[in-house]
């Protein structure tokens, strides 16, 4: 090999020499960083109205991109199961103050500003200023009210300004027909469980996003195991009836023919009666926890 | 009225710019020029560097625009647009597009003359041929050399048979070869009639082209009239180159001669010329030349630029 | 008529054989790619996120040459010298000036289609067919390629009595200045005297108001936009590139060339 060969070859060598050693320190430097627990700052800039000047005009893009660093925010905190979602009401606040026509942010953040931790960040107040913007912005979309009345229904409670939101809703013309009746029965009955499983059932069904998709079908499971447990409750209330003593186990009722066959949540696990002989999901059903939540 | 119009007529051109921080201060870089070029005349526009000839040059073809007075050329004002169908320029160390190459160029130049397709792409290579790039001619620009370039300058101030040619600095940067093509062209736009003005500090280019030269120093014009006219005639004296061997040391002459080994050269005024040659003959020198000292154009420029010289300098110790 | 024509061409040419120009549109085609890449991260979007960034990189870069070349124009023209033996011709200097900056427009416009057309590209790529929705990005494009006139005919005027270096930074300037004129309009809840409030109330009709071309928000959602405001965006543009081109030709006409 000649001299100006060989001489290539070494810087070459070196060059990529030099390339994996800044690789490996790198790799040793950003393991340093997570045992401190270094975060990079979420958002530098956190005024949603500096933002929008600084866009220029370019601010759908940049809607896009703040949309975009929320998904991913909230991806990588599930992943971790952190509980801490502080940031996405402010990245979606930004998202929309930038765009006010991203109508798969106010969806998002409809359902995980409102929920409560660990799924999502619970603050419903929130949920209710971001969809009243989309609303404002977006007056033709009727599923934001949608969204609106299923955040006063399930986590503000106020079933007076759910119903309102449903009636507002419904008077769009492309609405489904659905939203009256909705509206008119959470004006009647406040809460109940058949209402709260149409609700999420319309969700699950018509969502396109996967995380939203998710989350429905989590909180029908919930709802579809209440309503198990009231109807094993009232099975067990006609056995007390009858034999004027409280059933201890599940097969009991079964075998006194008031229900069929071992009844199992949607996790696929079998009720058992818990204390004072009320139905409980089983120790070892992922529900359990979940439900016991709800109860307090 | 009545006299027949110079092809070029300036009358108490003047052109001050602003200097100095605020720009509070005028200087003064052309003050009160009046000159006339004839038609078909070479004029010679001579100055050391800075004295106003680019200034001039650029008022005449309004690239720059005058604090105070006219100009004319053939018999229009300066400010007349159409009149530059008339006037060629070259422009002090000329650039062009040097994405272009020379045939591009010429022929962009072309287009503003109005010429019909044909007629340009005729004067285009005619012009190409008369400057020697027809071989370079599909070159892009910013391969030529500076000789190049100022050829392309050239040809693309006459390709539109201009009346009046104006060419600033023309043979500035050229080697002997390119200087001598300059002249060679030159003569020949005089041949044809044309009028030619070009600047230069040169002088001995002038004294060879022109039929009257202009000296301007410091802003002011000095002197016109032909070259000869302008050196003082006169002639200094007679010089004598004769050798001499050995002996003679003793002949006063010598003392006013160089000398290079057994030759010498003496210089003394034309009366003195017959006495001299009668002792040198009488030491025994052999003469082998005698002849009569030429002054030059450049003594009475250097006259010139000394007198400015010194009279800048006596203004400024009187502190105006 | 013929003048402008013929300046108009050549500075088409100049640009044309400028590489830096094929530099800038590649970067914009790249910005494209690239879209198709971002729209798959970005959920439920995808659309929406290749028209967006299309349509920056478009404006973006548009200006950038819109900018730099529209200083270049002059500057360089002054620089190398080249203008001295062009003003010698029977040539105007407007006539100039004017050819000049259609030749830019001509060239922006070329680049721009070259650009749209990568985006047309893109989104194909991604949803085909092509809706009847997806003519509204032509007329965002239209109304970029308006607002590039406009920045030119800036960039022209400011090289003409400053230094490049100051005329692109003018240039720059004043884009950003005339994005935030309608905001200078709506001002309030501030104590200021009425004087002053007059004061920028003027000062936001005299600027440039960029955002008359700036329909992107409604382009990227797929939604249109009303004839009538196309109209007036094209008049506007028109009338305030006339003031400008006017503007510069006077200073131009009475400029001391070096």
């Amino acid at each position: 090999m000649n001299r100006r060969a060989s001489y290539g070859l070494f810087v070459g060598i070196a060059i990529l020499a030099g390339f994996a050693c800044v690789w490996r320190l790198q790799a040793s430097v950003d393991a340093e960083r997570t045992e401190l627990r270094l975060e990079a700052d979420e958002l530098a800039l956190r005024s949603p109205a500096v933002m929008k000047k600084l866009s220029l005009e370019y601010t759908p893009l940049m809607g896009a991109i703040y949309w975009t660093r929320a998904v991913q925010y909230f991806g990588e905190k599930h992943q971790a199961s952190n509980q801490n979602l502080d940031e996405l009401w402010p990245l979606l606040d930004i998202a929309t103050t930038l765009d006010p026509n991203l109508l798969v942010a106010y969806r998002f953040g409809a359902t995980f500003l409102s929920d409560a931790p660990p799924r999502g960040a619970g603050e419903p107040e929130k949920a209710v200023e971001l969809l009243e913007r989309g609303i404002k912005a977006n007056p033709d979309y009727w599923r934001l009210y949608q969204d609106l009345g299923n955040v006063y229904y399930f986590d503000e409670k106020n079933y007076l300004k759910a119903s309102q939101a449903f009636e507002e809703g419904s008077r769009n013309p492309a609405a489904m027909p659905w939203m009256k009746i909705m509206a008119a029965r959470i004006a009647a009955e406040g809460e109940s469980l058949e209402t709260s499983y149409a609700l999420w059932l319309d969700i699950y069904q018509t969502a396109t996003d996967r995380d939203i998709r998710k989350n429905a079908d989590e909180h029908l499971r919930l709802v579809q195991a209440e309503m198990d447990i009231r109807e094993i409750d009232k099975a067990a209330d006609v056995y007390e009836q009858r034999t004027k003593h409280r059933a201890i186990r599940i097969s009991e009722l079964a075998q006194a023919g008031l229900l069929t066959g071992q009844p199992l949540d949607p996790a696929g696990f079998p009720y058992i009666l818990g204390e004072q002989g009320k139905a409980e999901p089983n120790p070892k059903s992922p529900l359990r926890e979940e439900w016991l939540k709800e109860k307090k | 009225m009545g006299m027949p119009q110079g092809a070029i007529e300036i009358e108490n051109l003047s052109k001050e710019y602003p200097f100095g921080f605020l720009h509070l201060k005028r200087k003064k870089s052309l003050e009160d020029l009046t000159m006339r070029v004839e038609d078909g005349e070479v004029f010679g526009f001579l100055g050391p560097n800075g004295a106003g000839k680019s200034t001039t040059i650029k008022l005449l073809m309004r690239l720059i625009f005058p604090s105070a007075g006219t100009a004319r050329i053939l018999g229009k004002s300066i400010e007349d647009v159409s009149m530059h169908n008339s006037i060629g320029y070259l422009p002090e160390q000329p650039y062009f597009y040097d994405y272009l190459t020379a045939q591009e160029v010429l022929d962009y130049f072309a287009r503003f003359h109005g010429l019909t397709a044909g007629d340009r792409a005729a004067r285009v290579q005619a012009m190409l041929k008369k400057v020697g790039l027809d071989t370079a001619k599909k070159i892009q620009l910013r391969k030529y050399s500076k000789g190049m370039l100022q050829r392309v300058g050239l040809a693309q101030a006459i390709l539109h048979d201009p009346q009046v040619v104006v060419l600033d600095e023309p043979m500035s940067g050229l080697d002997p070869l390119g200087r001598r093509e300059v002249r060679d062209i030159i003569l020949e736009l005089k041949r044809e009639g044309r009028t030619v003005l070009f600047s230069t500090h040169v002088l001995s280019d002038a004294e060879m082209l022109c039929d009257r030269v202009g000296v301007i120093v410091g802003g002011r014009l000095r002197g016109t009239g032909a070259p000869a006219e302008l050196v003082d005639v006169k002639a200094q004296g007679m010089e004598i180159l004769f050798e001499l061997s050995g002996a003679a040391g003793n002949l006063p002459l010598l003392a006013q001669a160089t000398r290079t080994g057994e030759r010498y050269r003496v210089q003394l005024p034309e009366t003195e010329l017959y006495a001299a040659l009668d002792a040198l003959k009488a030491a025994g020198a052999r003469i082998m030349s005698v002849a009569q000292i030429k002054p030059t154009l450049e003594e009475y420029f250097m006259h010139l630029v000394e007198a400015d010289r010194a009279q800048a300098s006596a203004v400024e110790v009187s502190g105006k | 008529m013929r003048n402008i024509q013929t300046v108009a061409a050549n500075t088409f040419r100049e640009a044309v054989r400028d590489r830096v120009l094929y530099n800038l549109v590649f970067f914009a085609l790249l910005m494209m790619g690239a879209a198709i890449l971002v729209g798959q991260i970005s959920i439920g979007i995808e659309q929406d996120m290749i028209v967006s960034l299309g349509l920056t990189a478009i404006s973006a870069v548009g200006i950038l040459i819109a900018v730099f070349l529209g200083v270049a124009l002059v500057s360089k023209e002054m620089d190398k010298r080249t203008l001295y033996a062009l003003l010698a011709k029977p040539v105007r200097r407007w006539e100039f000036l004017l050819g000049k900056f259609l030749g830019l427009v001509m060239t922006l416009t070329v680049n721009t289609a070259a650009m749209a057309a990568g985006l047309y590209l893109a989104l194909w790529t991604v949803k085909h067919p092509l809706l009847k929705s997806d003519a509204y990005i032509l007329v965002a494009v239209y109304l970029i390629l308006l607002k590039l006139a406009l920045i030119v005919a800036l960039a022209l005027l400011f090289s003409c009595f400053t230094t490049p270096f100051l005329a692109i930074l003018f240039s720059a300037g004043i884009y950003v200045a005339g994005l935030f004129a309608a905001d200078l309009r709506t001002v309030h809840g501030v104590d200021l005297d009425p004087g002053t409030l007059r004061l920028m109330r003027g000062i936001s009709y005299l600027l440039p108001n960029f955002q008359n071309f700036n329909v992107m928000g409604a382009v990227v959602h797929g939604r249109g936009v009303p004839g009538v405001f196309i109209w007036q965006a094209t008049l506007y543009a028109l009338l305030y590139i006339a003031i400008v081109l006017t503007g510069a030709a006077v200073v131009f006409s009475r400029r001391n060339l070096k």
